[in-house]
């Protein structure tokens, strides 16, 4: 077993359990930029040895993947959940966008089995984090009035909220530094990357038990989507990975990302362009629902999946 | 004889979310300047930790005049209260060096 998803498990049972463990919140945010900013720096620097050319029409079909996530989860929440336009709508777009812890975790997954993946991978995580949010936003005010998007502040949400600023930014001083240039951050950076997501993990563990009360008010029907739609999720990415070519490592990092859900980006953003949305819905089913699924059951069975759809 | 000078005080407690958009309103609507603080507390909307991003709240603390803690409350009451966790309320203080605050 790995001892990372422990960790998680830890702090939810601390704050089942009433425990006083608490992080400080600038904790928090200080971990959630280091982890952001050397996902970030590493697939810059894989990114750096890459043909643009290659890379390309793979980045392209990633981005329609992002789109495609929540049109295909928002009938389901619309139609059979019978949840109205805009709640279906922001679960849509949380689950069209991608959680970086769950990335990290991935990545570990396949580090601890010694399976190859391409590096470069969190160029993807980068594209997926934006067009599942945008996707979501205009389900939410389609039928409605489009014109009473202010698409101004919500852009500027989208391209420079921190997450995507770090993640993009890291990837970028990366990409431009080098792996020779990012030889005296390794330490830092990369050496210390699996004790700071420990901590990580314990924190969203105290955080996902601290939302879990919503549970009893969120229903069924919510319950079975957050753990059916990730499934559902790596299907579609596992196929969009296998027809990019990308080796069996790889694919299962890209149904990983298609599998979870955000919940650092989306709320933030969904919170400004569909007020009409309640935030306890979507925060419940990816973050305590989704999240612990995919870093517990998920990426194992996510592995399966692919295994079977790359045929070995 | 006190020092100090009538002034309101408008106090308005919202999700984080929203500190971008109030402080443009605020100062659109003729507040001279504001104070934010993150804080947290319990209420209708349950437990606000604000330990991490989607849970976060702040204080957000005006000194004005009278017609603009007016037009603040009602823009306020106006285009948030029904979508979002918010308390707003308005105090009489005295304040000092009122040309700072009052137009």
């Amino acid at each position: 077993m790995d001892a990372i998803p422990l960790f998680f498990l830890l702090g939810f049972a601390a704050r089942l359990a009433r425990s006083d463990l608490k992080l400080p919140g600038q904790l928090y945010e200080a971990l959630s930029i280091y982890l952001l900013l050397a996902i970030g720096l590493k697939g810059g620097m894989e990114l750096a040895k890459q043909d643009p050319l290659q890379v390309a029409p793979q980045a392209l079909a990633v981005l329609a993947l992002g789109a495609l996530i929540p049109l295909v989860a928002f009938p389901i929440l619309h139609k059979l959940g019978r949840l109205d336009r805009y709640n279906a709508a922001a679960i849509a777009g949380h689950y069209g966008s991608v959680s970086v812890v769950t990335f990290a975790v991935g990545v570990d997954y396949l580090t601890a089995r010694s399976i190859p993946y391409e590096a470069y991978l969190p160029l993807f995580l980068v594209l997926l984090e934006m067009p599942g949010i945008a996707v979501g936003i205009l389900l939410a005010r389609l039928g409605g009035d489009l014109r009473s998007v202010r698409w101004g502040p919500l852009l500027h949400e989208i391209f420079l909220g921190k997450s995507m600023v770090l993640l993009a930014g890291g990837l970028l001083i990366g990409w431009v530094a080098g792996p020779k240039g990012l030889v005296p951050l390794e330490p830092f950076f990369f050496t210390l990357f699996k004790g700071v997501l420990c901590l990580f993990l314990l924190e969203m563990g105290l955080v996902a038990a601290g939302q879990a009360g919503a549970l009893r008010t969120s229903g069924a029907f919510l319950v079975g989507f957050a753990v059916a739609m990730p499934v559902v999720a790596a299907v579609i990415g596992s196929v969009v990975g296998l027809a990019i070519g990308l080796s069996a490592g790889g694919t299962l990092l890209l149904a990983t990302l298609a599998a979870s859900a955000s919940y650092i980006a989306a709320p933030a953003a969904m919170r400004i362009a569909v007020p009409e949305a309640n935030p306890g819905l979507s925060i419940t089913a990816a973050l305590v629902i989704t999240f612990p699924f995919n870093i517990l059951l998920g990426i194992p069975l996510y592995e399966r999946i692919v295994s079977f759809v790359h045929g070995s | 004889m006190p020092n100090t000078h009538p002034c309101k005080l408008v106090v308005i407690i919202a999700e984080e979310a929203l500190e971008g958009p109030l402080e443009k309103d605020v100062m659109t609507l003729g507040a001279h300047g504001y104070t934010v603080s993150d804080v947290r507390g319990h209420g209708s909307h349950g437990d606000r930790q604000g330990i991490w991003d989607a849970d976060r709240s702040i204080r957000m603390e005006i000194l004005c005049d009278a017609a603009t803690a007016l037009a603040i409350t009602t823009h306020v009451e106006e285009k948030y209260f029904r979508h979002y966790a918010m308390v707003a309320y308005v105090a009489d203080v005295g304040v000092l060096r009122p040309q700072k605050f009052v137009r």
